[in-house]
């Protein structure tokens, strides 16, 4: 048999389901990659060995019993933004370092339910805010394919573990492009569903109108069979949506004949880098010999993107994050004077800057005098960028173009100038705002570094997406190549 | 100069829903501290609101009550500030688009007066927490503990238009929208529990002036008496420092009901930059006509209806139509005797509103703790209409009634308090009278006709006051003609 580690969701399903392999010994063999690889990258801000074996000891009786699903025993990792009961869930920040939530995520508990084994929690930046995983309490997360670079971010951790083979899968989210660039610049593949798709009951928000939760995998394949286990409506979330999860898997081999390709003029203008814009050139060769046309559609709205966003979401998280007030969880200063050092101590020492930064972004687009200058306008321009998609979608099946304006950049390199690092984000923010869903699939590399391919689908259009990633990836082998040092 | 007053009223009532307005928790009032907050009332990382259904219902209830506007859509907004007992960091209410808009109350002043005061909205919101000074276990020294089992119980904060101009008026708009939400029954309206309270801004202006004062808020007043004290102390402030050439400062102010005054409590200046926005963890509430229609359906007889029909339909006076509706169970009671008496609406008015009202009052009880019932005030009133006993022993009766839990016949009988009827008997009583009072009666027939009421008086005696009073009359009239 192939090394455990480098086969895929629905390799190791088949494996476990023909009971060539256990999932303990599956457990075992990722927790030990996990461990020998932890000092190197960083990808996980808790290890949760002993829970895992449980859970996969539980799966082999299922498995034996013969009530296994589609996923059981499948070990994956969850980033450490969704709670998990009874384990650390830090999201990256000081403020929540020893918080153990009494509860599991939806997510978590859909994934469990099927069977799914927890390996750890991935690492993060802090409240998911960031584009490098560079703002981690917990340290920043390296890239598999050249340490001294960064992997993206938010969900760093989670496409580094998934490139390095640390883990099959791993959960993530995604308000701004935190899964799909990290998967572009890790070469994993990465999905946002559409906004309501996944429910948000137990991921600690960061901005509700743009969260969501979704995967990062080695494949299309290993998205649409753990997306289906893990969407759907949820009552305790009132922004998912009541709508039947279609059988993702059963739509992946569909052919592309006829299918109408948008090229955002907006992707592919200025600031895009040559070698990549090639590789997304190839890449759309590839769907085209399998019958798809393309047509250059225009989004005039999108290059206003990222400064929506930028109003948007630090407003949301502003409020979102008044609750780590030091009172009933989380970090509390030492020996508060009284109610107001408690409050600013507790919150000056527990955040980070990138986090605090938000907050006063929030605070200040908010404030009487300039929420109409900000935040209302903001808005108006969201749903303005909302309309360009929609009308795209009246001629185009997908739209297609890169996630991220370049490879992998240096740790260090932008964290002195964070409207530098907000740019990162400039193509995958669009598709946050309108709330549709997206991937990024790998597509080539430039100078040793992997680079990404989007993909961006009509609202609920996941089933789409994920056939046209796996057709491309049938084609193509960028997706199983793995990092020099994590092969073996 | 001379000032006028004027008045806006913030209401919040609580709505009686078994559960909280975004979270499965229970809202009974009394549970041990902090034995009614689950994960979604203590703010934990990643839960997320979920509205109760119900609340909204009994917002559109109330809406439709005051003939106001149930809008289509309504957006939930965060009002953003901290505080201990406020565990988000934010409130969620409604701020832009409230889910009731324009309405308007009619109210009867002491003097027979009507005025129509508007509604300028109603909106849902949720309630914070408590923080408790003393009394929860383990709390020492200057240390201030929380019980969140309030926060995110629903309550509709009811603000009014600048409409009224003294305490009294503001009372009487407060007493008219307690009587609704109870005839509702979408709130218990206990004010000692903080069911239902307000917030009064009052304001002064020179009469005849359109612009408005500047206005000082006063906070949670949770008595009808609070909100005339408070009020007229204020006015009193205001029109002390308006007349020594002073300004008054935009503030919020707290009554203090044991010194009976206002005082400042923050001013404009310290006011919070509340930061609303609409709150994105929660979708807007789209209401359509059939939703409207079955809401509708459901509403009881309010209590301007019920009064209108017992003015025309019982022929009550406008004053004790209005006294009879203030209260459901109190119009209840009264239609019940009605009923077991078979009409005469008068005689069921005056008892209840007279007697009963006077028994209960004595005792501090409700109505629905009464302790003679409707069918048992009937019973005696049967009495009284068909001449077994006059108004004067009713009134004997119905305290006898009250202690000992009797119906009215048994005690007619056992004490013998039938009505004399027979004209012989009074008669016989009247000739006694008149036999041992020999003066009075030569004083009478010289023309002292003051006497009169002496006769009566000495023939009711002599009768145990059972005679019957207009017979009693007419004989005792015709005998002392000689």
């Amino acid at each position: 048999m192939t090394e455990l580690h480098t086969m895929t969701v629905a390799e190791l399903a088949a494996a476990l389901r023909s009971r060539q392999v256990s999932s303990v010994e599956l457990a075992r063999s990722f927790l030990a990659r996990i461990e020998r690889h932890q000092a190197d990258l960083n990808a996980f801000i808790s290890i949760t060995a002993e829970a895992a074996l449980e859970q996969a000891g539980k799966a082999d009786e299922r498995l034996r019993g013969g009530d296994a699903g589609a996923l059981t025993g499948v070990p994956i990792a969850h980033k450490d933004i969704f709670c998990t009961a009874g384990e650390k869930t830090t999201c990256g920040s000081r403020m929540l370092a020893n918080f153990v939530s009494p509860y599991d995520a939806t997510v978590v508990e859909r994934l469990r339910a099927a069977g799914v084994v927890m390996l750890g929690k991935t690492n993060m930046d802090e409240f998911a805010m960031g584009s490098s995983n560079e703002t981690s309490y917990f340290g920043p997360v390296r890239n598999p394919w050249d340490p001294l670079r960064v992997p993206g971010g938010s969900s760093g951790g989670s496409a580094a573990a998934v490139a390095a083979r640390l883990a099959p899968a791993a959960t993530a989210t995604d308000t701004g492009g935190s899964i799909r660039q990290p998967a572009a610049l890790c070469g994993v593949t990465g999905i946002k569903p559409t906004y309501g798709r996944v429910s948000r009951y137990g991921m600690v928000a960061f901005a509700s109108s743009l969260d969501q939760g979704g995967l990062i995998t080695q494949s299309a394949q290993d998205a649409a069979l753990l997306l289906a286990a893990m969407a759907g409506f949820d009552e305790r979330d009132s922004t998912s949506v009541e709508l039947p999860v279609p059988d993702y898997a059963a739509g992946l081999e569909q052919p592309l004949k006829g299918l109408k390709i948008g090229l955002l003029k907006e992707f592919f203008d200025r600031g895009l880098d040559d070698e990549i814009e090639r590789h997304i050139r190839a890449a759309l060769d590839v769907l085209r010999a399998q019958g798809a046309v393309l047509k250059e559609v225009s989004l005039p709205n999108l290059p206003l993107s990222v400064p929506t966003y930028y109003v948007v979401a630090p407003a949301e998280c502003s409020s979102n994050l008044a609750r780590f007030d030091g009172v009933r969880y989380g970090y509390r200063c030492e020996k508060p004077r009284d109610l107001l050092d408690l409050y600013q101590r507790s919150r000056g020492e527990g955040f980070g800057a990138e986090v605090k930064r938000r907050i006063m972004t929030g605070t200040y687009v908010l404030s009487a005098g300039y929420y109409d200058a900000f935040y209302l306008k903001a808005q108006r321009v969201r749903q303005l960028i909302s309309n360009d998609f929609e009308h795209a979608f009246h001629e185009v099946d997908v739209v297609i173009g890169p996630t991220t304006p370049t490879a992998a950049f240096e740790l260090g390199a932008k964290t002195s100038d964070p409207v530098t690092m907000y740019l990162n984000d400039i193509y995958t923010i669009g598709a946050n705002l309108a709330g549709l869903p997206a991937m990024s699939v790998p597509c080539g590399f430039v100078q040793g570094l992997p680079v990404g391919m989007q993909i961006i689908g009509a609202h609920f259009g996941e089933e789409r997406l994920l056939n046209v990633a796996h057709r491309y990836q049938c084609e193509t082998d960028w997706h199983r190549r793995a990092p020099p040092g994590f092969v073996a | 100069m001379e000032w006028q007053t004027v008045i806006g009223l913030e209401i919040h009532a609580q709505l009686a829903t078994r559960s909280k307005i975004f979270s499965g928790s229970a809202t009974t009032y009394g549970a041990p501290p902090n034995a009614q907050a689950n994960l979604v009332d203590l703010a934990y990382p990643g839960v997320l609101p979920v509205l109760n259904a119900e609340a909204v219902r009994m917002a559109v209830k109330f809406g439709l009550a005051i003939n106001a506007r149930v809008m289509r859509r309504s957006v939930f907004a965060r009002k953003n500030y901290f505080y201990p007992d406020l565990p988000k960091g934010y409130q969620i209410s409604q701020y832009e688009l409230p889910i009731v808009c324009g309405g308007a109350v009619d109210i009867v002043l002491e003097d027979g007066t009507d005025r129509r005061i508007g509604v300028t909205r109603a909106h849902l919101e949720e309630d914070a927490g408590k923080s408790l000074h003393e009394g929860l276990a383990g709390l020492s020294g200057a240390l201030t503990g929380v019980d969140l089992n309030r926060a995110g119980t629903p309550l509709i904060e009811i603000v009014s238009e600048p409409q009224m101009h003294s305490a009294k008026e503001a009372v009487a708009y407060m007493k008219k929208i307690h009587t609704l939400v109870r005839y509702l029954g979408i709130c218990d309206g206990n004010m000692q529990e903080g069911s239902f309270r307000c917030d009064a801004n009052v304001s002064l202006r020179p009469r005849g002036a359109e612009k408005l004062g500047t206005r000082a808020e006063i906070k949670n007043l949770n008595s009808f008496r609070f909100v005339e004290k408070a009020i007229n102390y204020e006015v009193a402030r205001q029109i002390e420092l308006l007349e020594s050439g002073r300004q008054v400062t935009q503030e919020t102010r707290l009554y203090d009901a044991d010194r009976g005054e206002t005082r400042s409590m923050r001013s404009k200046e310290e006011a919070n930059d509340y930061r609303y926005f609409p709150d994105p963890d929660l979708l807007p509430v789209e209401i359509d006509q059939p939703y409207i229609d079955a809401v509708t359906a459901d509403l009881p007889e309010l209590p301007d209806q019920k009064a209108q029909r017992f003015i025309s339909q019982h022929g009550l006076s406008a004053y004790d139509a209005g006294v009879l509706t203030a209260g459901a169970e109190l119009a209840d009671y009264y239609e019940a005797v009605v009923h077991e008496l078979g009409g005469h609406p008068k005689v069921a008015a005056n008892a209840v509103m007279g007697e009963l009202a006077g028994l209960l009052n004595r005792d501090g009880l409700e109505i629905a703790a009464s302790r003679v019932s409707a069918r048992r005030l009937a019973g005696l009133l049967r009495r009284v209409v068909d001449n077994t006993i006059s108004g004067k022993i009713a009134k004997d009766v119905i305290e006898a009634m009250w202690e000992q839990g009797q119906e009215a016949d048994s005690i007619i009988q056992a004490r013998g308090l039938r009505q004399i009827t027979d004209e012989s008997a009074i008669e016989a009583a009247i000739d006694a009278v008149m036999i041992a009072n020999p003066s009075q009666l030569a004083d009478y027939r010289a023309g002292k006709e003051k006497l009169f009421g002496f006769f009566v008086g000495q023939v009711m005696k002599a009768t145990g006051g059972k005679a019957n009073p207009a017979r009693l009359n007419e004989l005792l009239k015709k005998k002392l003609g000689g």
